[in-house]
């Protein structure tokens, strides 16, 4: 990947979201159910971002934690969105090739006779590129 | 009334039941639901980024066969709601996306979100009207005790879904009332289930859809209704809390008295 301060640039491009407007009243990080699962938790992604630290955020678990549940995006007093950040970064991780964090060879072995489609194509869409 | 109408890829293979209450229902009330021709997958989640444009495409077809019909785009499953609605948002009101897709789309005149997105539950709020729909209930759920699972995606984020007031959603408990059940009220109606998540983190969907149904059942719940067929299935791969979930159109169905219709 290209320097810190760029794909940090590229996250804001992506995201259309200004960690800068951020407050730090951690809304996003006491709405999300997914905070426990979270090694970087929501409101500090946005520091990261800030300070162009996306290494951490592109090897953390959080990256393949968040639900797209849009929690943090409702409840955000400053429009800053959290979960369009995570996103982001997620993005720039999957669209380099051979990156992903869901690959077809996994599939048979995940399915059961209930699973739905919906479930499928979501994954994949939000995983891998 | 003549909707165009958008199923999804769910509806078509595990949830065909969801889709088929929902028709017989439709005829039931006088309303009818016109399948877009060769409709595709949505892709079952919001694409984020603001500068994804092909993976929006499939949302902005269905929405300019509807507006070439001249008819309102209905649809029933939670996701493709979420996505087709977005994407509609986007087409209304990014200039970037709009001219980036109508250059992909090549169509006689550009899309510019023109077309008015339903969910099926808005067309029975908003269209057919709750108190018309009770007036047309032949086998009142009397006495049952429902909580209406919302989940996320039909109603974050409000300013874009319009769907209902997103922390304090009543639609589906006026929906409950209007077949003559009693809902229930109960504080993870508007949590998350887990999503997608429970292809590959099943600790995580169960803790979540424990405490959904653990919630609801504590409230003096019997059943929940919800929408989605990834909630139906979370709700009940995930948790082991005994709770039946039901999709909204076959209680509808049943208290049309077209639940056999749809069979």
């Amino acid at each position: 990947m290209s320097s810190a301060k760029n794909q940090a640039e590229k996250i804001k491009e992506i995201s259309g979201v200004n960690p800068l407007k951020c407050m730090k009243c951690g809304k996003c990080s006491a709405s999300c159910p997914a905070f426990n699962e979270m090694d970087i938790k929501p409101h500090q992604f946005v520091s990261y971002v800030q300070n162009g630290d996306i290494e951490a955020l592109a090897n953390s678990k959080s990256l393949w934690k968040c639900l797209s549940c849009f929690a943090c995006v409702e409840r955000c007093p400053r429009d800053v969105q959290p979960g369009k950040l995570i996103d982001a970064a997620r993005q720039l991780v999957v669209r380099q090739k051979g990156q992903t964090g869901l690959a077809p060879e996994e599939i048979p072995e995940l399915l059961d006779p209930e699973l739905p489609q919906q479930l499928l194509v979501s994954a994949f869409r939000r995983y891998r590129r | 009334m003549k909707y165009s109408y958008y199923p999804g890829c769910t509806l078509r293979t595990k949830a065909k039941d969801l889709d088929a209450y929902a028709r017989a229902s439709a005829k039931a009330l006088g309303f009818e639901l016109e399948e877009i021709e060769n409709w595709q997958c949505c892709g079952g989640v919001y694409p984020l980024g603001t500068d994804e444009i092909a993976t929006k495409l499939s949302s902005v077809r269905a929405l300019n066969e509807a507006k070439e019909k001249g008819q309102d785009l209905v649809t029933l499953c939670s996701a493709c709601h979420h996505v087709i609605k977005r994407v509609n948002n986007d087409m209304k009101n990014n200039e970037d996306i709009r001219t980036r897709a109508n250059n992909y789309m090549q169509l006689e005149q550009p899309y510019a979100g023109e077309t008015n997105v339903l969910h099926f539950l808005e067309v029975l709020r908003d269209k057919v009207g709750f108190d018309q729909l009770k007036e047309k209930v032949v086998n009142p759920l009397t006495g049952k005790k429902i909580g209406a699972y919302y989940g996320c995606l039909l109603l974050r984020p409000g300013k874009v879904l319009g769907f209902d007031n997103p922390e304090n959603p009543t639609i589906i408990e006026d929906f409950i009332r209007a077949i003559g059940a009693t809902p229930v009220v109960y504080p993870y109606r508007n949590e998350c289930c887990g999503g997608y998540i429970s292809l590959k983190e099943k600790e995580m969907a169960k803790n979540m859809c424990d405490k959904i149904k653990d919630s609801a059942a504590g409230f003096g719940a019997e059943m929940l209704i919800t929408a989605c067929p990834l909630c139906m299935y979370n709700l009940n791969k995930s948790s082991e809390t005994e709770l039946p979930v039901y999709y909204f159109t076959e209680l509808l169905a049943e208290a049309l008295g077209v639940k056999e219709d749809a069979e």
